[in-house]
C-alpha cells in the first residue's frame, strides 16, 4: 500500500506598512517615482550616515501584536542580518533577531474542515530592500533603491498548517485584520503583502518534522495554492526515491509553474546577526501599550455585532459584508445616504461578490462610488426600474461607475407602469394563451409565470412585475 | 590551545566578508587569525557566568522620528559617486540566476 | 606675538578685534602646510581655494556681528572619515580614494558654525584602524618631532598637523584611543568625549559602539573650546546623548581642591616605559601639590579590555564596511566575472591588509557556531569591565593613567607584530568600550625628546573632572617647548 503523508506548513509574511515615510529616514513611501528619486544617504547606505527609527512603524507593529493575540516584547532591539546583494545598499539589513517586538500570537481560521488555531511565533520589524531590474540588452541588472528602506513587518507562524487551504484562509485573516487596522493595503499582486512558504512532509502519524524547504516569490494566492502543491508532490517523489530533501531556499516561478533551488557557493545563508549598534533598545510602557489599545479600530467581530443591532441585518449578512474593512466601510457609506442596510447589504454579498470573483479581482476592490449604488437602489425601489434591468444597470455601475439615473434616462430602461397600457397587452396574452389561462383556473398557480414571461417579452422588460401581478389577478379571477 | 585556522575555514570567511586572498596572503590571513583567536581566548579565564551581554552602554531608549516627509528628490546627490551607472540606476552584473 | 606662537583662542580674539584677518591666518597656515607637508605628510586633501573663499564668508560674518564665537576665524583640519560636503573622504583607503561626500557631517557643521575655516582633510589609518597612521593608502605620516618616527593613529594626521603648526586645532576619531594615542605621541592634547557627546552622523564608522569624535589641539582651553563647538544632540544619530549641559568651558578653572584622583596600580606594570612611568607620575604629584587627592587602587581586568575590544570593534567593523562593495560608491574592479567576483575582486583590491584582517576576525567571530564563545563573551567581559569603572568612580572623580605604554615608535617598527601593536592601545581601549571620557595632555618627553601625554578619564557626562584635572596640571606644569617644525614654521 503507498505511504500516506502529510505536508507541513508555515508562513513568513511580510507587510508593508503604510506610513508615509521609510522605517530609517524621511524619504517617502509613495509607490513608483523615477528611479532613485526617493533616496538619502540614509536609505542608499552612504558612508556615515545613520538610522533614526519611523515611531509610527513601531505603532503599527504592536497594533498588527495585539490583534493577532500576540505578546509585546518590553525590551526589544534591533540586529543587522549581514549578507551582500546589490539591492541591499548596506549589505546588511536591519532587522530583528534576539528580541522582536512581537511573540507568541495566533490566530483562528476556518476552512471547509472546520476552525483551527495557527500560532503565530513572532512578529519582527525590519527594512524593505531596493529594486533590481534585469537590462536584457546588456546583460546586467538595475538598482532602484525607492523601495529601500520601506517599512516591513514579519510574520512568523509555527507549522500548524497542513493545507493550501488553510495557508490562504490564514493569508485572509492576516490580510482581513491588517486591513481592519490600517497598517497596511496587503495586496499580493503589488508585493505590500507577500508569502514565504516553508514547506515539509512526514510520513502520516510521524511525530518528527521532515527537511524543510523555503520558497520565496509567490505574489498570488493562486501562486501560493501550486507552489505548495508542486513542493509537496517534489519532496514526495525525492523521499519514496530514497533520496534526501535538502534544506533550501527556493524560488518559485509563476509562468514556469515551478521552483529552483537559489542555493550556490557563494551564499552561505549565515548571516551573522548581532545587535543594531546605531540603535538604541525599545521599551514598551504599560501606558504606550494602553493608547495603542485604546486606539484600535472597531474589527470585524464588534462590527458584526452592531450592523445585526443597528441596522437589523441578518448575522450571516454582517459577517460577509465585513468580510474586508473596504466592504464594511463601502456599507456604512450607501447607508448613509439612504438608510436601506438589507438592499445595500444584498447588493453587496451578492452582485458585487459575484462580478468580483467573474473579474478575478480582490474581495477589496469595490470599483464604484457608494452614491451610484445608493441611486439604483433607490430606482428599484421605487419600482422605477424593475430588478431584471437593475442588475443590468449595476453590471454597469461596476464597469464604469455610471450615474444610473442618467443611464435610465438616456437607454429608456424605465418599467413600464401605466395600467391601460399594460391592460392591453395583457388581454392580447390572455387571448394567445388558452392553455396557460386554463392551466391557472384549474390550480396550477406556477402557470401564470408564462403570462407575466409573455408580458415582459412585450414590453423589452420594461414592465413593472408588481402591476402586471395586479392586472393579472383582477383580469383571471 | 593553539587555533587552527582550516583552509575550508579560511574559504568560508572569505565568501562571508567577499575578500579573496592571494596565496601569500592567505597564510599571512591563516597565521594573524590563529594567532588573534589565541590571544582573544585569554577572555575564557573569566567566569562570565550569569552576566548579562552590554552590546549598549547607557540606558537610552526609544530614540524615535515622526513620520513626516522631510527628504526631497536625492537622485542626484544618490547617484554621484556611481562607479557605473545606466539613466538613474546603478549598473551591476546581472543577479538573476544567482 | 607671532601667529605660531598663539592659541586658538588668542588669534581668534585678535581676529574678532580686527587685528588680523581670518584670510591672514589662512594664508599662515598654508604657508606652513606647504613648508611641512613633504616632510610629515599629515594631509591627504589641502582645499586650498575652498579654504580661501570659507575666509572671505566667515569675516563677512564677523565683521557685520553675525558671528562673534570664541573660535571665529581658527583654520582647522578634520579627519578624513568624516564627510565633507564637496571635497574627497577617503578614510585614507583606496577603495574611496575618489569619493566625494553629498553631505557634510554634523560635527563638521558645528566646527562650521563655530567660524572654524576647515583647510583639509588629514591622514589616518586606513579606516581608522592601526595606531600609527602607516596603514595609510596614501603614505604614512611622520611624527614632527622626529620624522623617524610614527605620529601615533589612527588620527596621527591631525595631531601632527597640528604638532607642526600647520593648523591649530584638528578633528580626530577614538575608537580605541585614536585621539589620544597619537595626541600624546606628537605632544598636543587630545580629547575622546562621553559616547554619544558628539554626533557621529557623518563619521564613517569603523566601530559604531565605541567610535567617537573629539578635538586635537595646542593646549587644554583650546581642545575643550573645540569640543563645546561640535558637541550637540543630533536627531540624526539615535545614539547621540541629550546632555544636560554642553558647557564644558566652565570647567577650566584649575580647581583641584579635593578632587579625589585615582592611579589604577595595574596600569603601572612591566609593558610600561619607565620613562613614561616616571613622566606620568610627576604628573600626578603636580595635581597632588595643587590640592587634590592622590592615592592609588586597583582597577582590574585590565588585561581582557584588548581582547574584547578586538572582538566586538572587528565584528562591528566586519559589518559597517560590508557597504563598500563597488556598487553605489567608491573603487570597483575593472574586470570580473559576475556579482561575487565583482565583490571579492573589488574589496581585495581596494582595502589595505589590516582592514581585511579585521574584517576576516570580525566576520569569523560572528558566524555560525562562534557567535556566543566570541561576541557574545566579549560582551559579557565589557560588563564587567564596566562594573568595575563604575566601581573606580564611586571612589575617585578622575583616573590619570599613561595614555600609551610607550612613546612613538620608529616607523615600520610596530606593522610586523599586530599584537604587539594592539597592545599598545591598553591604556586607552577601556575608556572606549564604557563611553568614558578621556583626554591625553602633554607631561614631557624622553630621552629621545619625544613627547609623553598622561591620561585623565572620569566618569560618564563627568568631562568637568576630567578637564579640571587637565587644565589645572597643565598650569601648574608650566609652558612647554613647542615642536620645532612649528617654530619652523614661522
Ligand atoms: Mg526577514
Ligand atoms: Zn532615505
Amino acid at each position: 500500500m503507498a505511504k500516506q503523508y502529510e505536508t507541513v506548513i508555515g508562513l513568513e509574511v511580510h507587510v508593508e506598512l503604510a506610513t508615509k515615510t521609510k522605517i530609517f529616514c524621511g524619504c517617502t513611501t509613495l509607490f513608483g517615482g523615477a528611479p532613485n528619486t526617493h533616496t538619502c544617504p540614509v536609505c542608499t547606505g552612504m558612508p556615515g550616515s545613520l538610522p533614526v527609527l519611523n515611531k509610527q512603524v513601531l505603532d503599527y507593529a504592536v497594533a498588527v501584536g495585539l490583534a493577532l493575540n500576540c505578546d509585546i516584547t518590553r525590551y526589544s532591539k534591533f540586529d543587522r542580518k549581514n549578507y551582500f546583494y546589490p539591492d541591499n545598499p548596506q549589505d546588511y539589513q536591519i532587522s530583528q533577531l534576539y528580541l522582536p517586538i512581537c511573540r507568541n500570537g495566533s490566530v483562528e481560521i476556518e476552512t471547509g474542515s472546520g476552525k483551527k488555531n495557527v500560532r503565530i511565533h513572532e512578529i519582527h520589524m525590519e527594512e524593505d530592500a531596493g529594486k533590481l531590474v534585469h537590462d536584457e540588452w546588456t546583460d546586467t541588472s538595475l538598482v532602484d533603491f525607492n523601495r529601500s528602506g520601506v517599512p516591513l513587518i514579519e510574520i512568523v507562524s509555527e507549522p500548524d498548517m497542513r493545507t493550501a487551504d488553510e495557508v490562504i484562509a490564514y493569508l485572509e485573516k492576516l490580510r482581513m485584520t491588517i486591513q481592519y487596522l490600517g497598517a497596511s493595503d496587503c495586496k499580493l499582486n503589488e508585493g505590500s503583502m507577500r508569502a514565504d512558504v516553508n514547506l515539509s512532509v512526514r510520513e502520516v502519524g510521524a511525530e518528527a518534522f521532515g527537511t524543510r524547504t523555503e520558497m520565496k516569490n509567490l505574489n498570488s494566492f493562486k501562486a501560493i495554492a501550486h507552489a505548495i502543491e508542486g513542493e509537496r508532490a517534489r519532496q514526495i517523489e525525492l523521499i519514496e526515491e530514497g533520496k534526501a530533501v535538502i534544506q533550501e531556499t527556493r524560488r518559485w516561478d509563476d509562468n514556469k509553474e515551478s521552483s529552483h533551488s537559489m542555493r550556490s557557493k557563494e551564499d552561505a545563508q549565515d548571516y551573522r546577526y548581532f545587535p543594531e549598534p546605531d540603535l538604541t533598545p525599545i521599551v514598551i510602557s504599560d501606558e504606550y501599550l494602553e493608547k495603542i489599545k485604546s486606539a484600535q479600530p472597531e474589527m470585524q467581530p464588534q462590527k458584526i455585532e452592531r450592523y445585526v443591532s443597528q441596522y437589523g441585518i441578518p448575522k450571516y449578512d454582517a459577517s460577509i459584508i465585513t468580510g474586508t474593512k473596504r466592504m464594511a466601510d463601502f456599507f456604512e457609506e450607501v447607508t448613509a445616504i439612504n438608510n436601506k442596510p438589507k438592499k445595500a447589504a444584498n447588493w453587496l454579498m451578492t452582485e458585487t461578490l459575484r462580478l468580483q470573483k467573474e473579474k478575478s479581482m480582490d474581495a477589496d476592490e469595490i470599483p464604484f462610488s457608494a452614491k451610484n449604488l445608493a441611486s439604483l437602489i433607490d430606482l428599484a425601489d421605487e419600482g422605477t426600474v424593475n430588478n431584471t434591468v437593475a442588475k443590468e444597470i449595476f453590471e454597469k455601475i461596476f464597469e464604469e461607475d455610471v450615474d444610473p439615473v442618467s443611464y435610465v434616462e438616456e437607454h429608456g430602461l424605465k418599467s413600464v407602469s401605466d395600467e391601460g397600457e399594460l391592460s392591453a397587452i395583457l388581454d392580447e396574452v390572455i387571448a394567445n394563451n388558452p392553455q396557460a389561462v386554463e392551466d391557472y383556473r384549474g390550480g396550477k398557480k406556477k402557470a401564470i409565470g408564462a403570462l407575466v414571461g409573455q408580458v415582459m417579452k412585450a414590453t423589452g422588460g420594461k414592465a413593472n412585475p408588481a402591476v402586471i401581478n395586479k392586472l393579472l389577478m383582477e383580469k383571471l379571477n | 590551545m593553539a587555533n587552527v585556522i582550516d583552509d575550508d575555514t579560511l574559504e568560508y570567511v572569505g565568501i562571508l566578508a567577499k575578500l579573496e586572498l592571494s596565496e601569500d596572503e592567505r597564510e599571512d590571513a591563516r597565521h594573524d587569525m590563529e594567532k588573534m583567536l589565541d590571544y582573544i581566548d585569554k577572555l575564557n579565564e573569566l567566569d562570565t557566568e550569569g552576566v548579562e551581554p552590554m552590546s549598549h552602554i547607557f540606558p537610552i531608549n526609544n530614540v524615535f522620528r515622526e513620520d513626516e516627509v522631510t527628504n526631497g528628490d536625492g537622485h542626484v546627490e544618490t547617484l554621484a559617486n556611481a562607479p557605473a551607472r545606466k539613466d538613474d540606476t546603478f549598473v551591476v552584473p546581472k543577479t538573476i540566476g544567482d | 606675538m607671532e601667529l605660531t606662537d598663539m592659541t586658538a583662542l588668542e588669534l581668534s580674539e585678535k581676529i574678532r578685534g580686527r587685528e588680523i584677518s581670518v584670510k591672514d591666518a589662512v594664508t599662515h597656515c598654508l604657508a606652513n602646510i606647504e613648508k611641512s607637508e613633504d616632510k610629515i605628510n599629515a594631509f591627504i586633501t589641502i582645499d586650498k581655494e575652498g579654504a580661501l573663499k570659507e575666509a572671505e564668508r566667515v569675516q563677512e560674518a564677523i565683521d557685520d556681528g553675525s558671528l562673534t564665537g570664541l573660535l571665529a576665524g581658527v583654520p582647522v583640519a578634520v579627519k578624513d572619515n568624516m564627510c565633507t560636503e564637496g571635497i574627497k573622504t577617503t578614510c585614507a583607503s583606496a577603495i574611496l580614494e575618489n569619493f566625494v561626500p553629498q553631505y557634510t557631517s554634523e560635527a563638521v557643521l558645528n566646527l562650521k558654525k563655530a567660524g572654524c575655516v576647515i583647510l583639509g582633510k588629514t591622514n589616518m589609518d586606513e579606516f581608522a584602524m592601526g595606531s600609527t597612521t602607516e596603514t595609510s593608502h596614501f603614505g604614512v605620516t611622520k611624527n614632527p618631532w622626529n620624522t623617524d618616527h610614527v605620529p601615533g593613529g589612527s588620527s596621527g594626521g591631525s595631531a601632527a598637523c597640528v604638532a607642526a603648526g600647520e593648523v591649530f586645532m584638528a578633528l580626530g576619531s577614538d575608537t580605541g584611543g585614536s585621539i589620544r594615542q597619537p595626541a600624546s605621541f606628537c605632544g598636543v592634547t587630545g580629547i575622546k568625549p562621553t559616547y554619544g557627546t558628539v554626533s557621529r552622523y557623518g563619521l564613517i564608522a569603523y566601530g559604531s559602539s565605541l567610535d567617537q569624535i573629539g578635538p586635537l589641539a595646542n593646549n587644554v582651553s583650546d581642545a575643550v573650546h573645540m569640543l563645546q563647538a561640535i558637541a550637540s544632540h543630533d536627531i540624526k544619530d539615535s545614539t547621540s546623548v541629550k546632555r544636560d549641559n554642553y558647557d564644558f568651558i566652565s570647567a577650566l578653572n584649575g580647581d583641584v581642591k579635593g578632587l579625589r584622583v585615582g592611579i589604577p596600580k595595574d596600569y603601572f606594570t612591566d609593558g610600561l616605559d619607565s620613562e613614561v612611568k616616571q613622566s606620568v607620575l610627576d604628573a600626578a604629584e603636580k595635581l597632588k601639590e595643587q590640592g587634590a587627592e592622590v592615592s592609588e587602587f586597583d582597577l582590574s581586568l585590565t588585561e581582557y579590555a584588548i581582547p574584547a575590544y578586538y572582538v566586538i570593534a572587528c565584528a562591528e567593523a566586519s559589518s559597517n564596511l560590508a557597504r563598500f562593495d563597488g556598487v553605489k560608491y567608491g573603487h570597483r574592479a575593472a574586470e570580473y566575472e559576475g556579482l561575487h567576483n565583482m565583490y571579492k575582486k573589488t574589496r581585495s583590491e581596494g582595502f589595505g591588509a589590516e582592514v581585511k584582517r579585521r574584517i576576516m576576525l570580525g566576520s569569523f567571530v560572528l558566524s555560525s557556531g562562534y557567535y556566543d564563545a566570541y561576541y557574545l563573551k566579549a560582551l559579557r567581559t565589557k560588563a564587567l569591565i564596566k562594573k568595575a569603572f563604575d566601581r573606580a568612580f564611586e571612589s575617585y572623580d578622575v583616573i590619570l593613567a599613561p595614555a600609551a605604554p610607550t612613546t612613538a615608535m620608529k616607523l615600520g617598527e610596530s606593522l610586523s607584530d599586530p599584537i604587539q601593536m594592539y597592545l599598545g592601545d591598553i591604556y586607552t581601549i577601556s575608556v572606549n568600550l564604557c563611553g568614558l571620557p578621556g583626554m591625553s595632555v602633554p607631561c614631557g618627553k624622553d630621552s629621545k625628546g619625544l613627547p609623553i601625554g598622561v591620561q585623565f578619564i572620569s566618569d560618564i557626562f563627568r568631562e568637568d573632572n576630567m578637564i579640571k584635572a587637565g587644565y589645572a596640571y597643565e598650569r601648574a606644569r608650566g609652558e612647554i617647548e613647542a615642536c620645532p617644525m612649528r617654530k619652523a614654521g614661522e
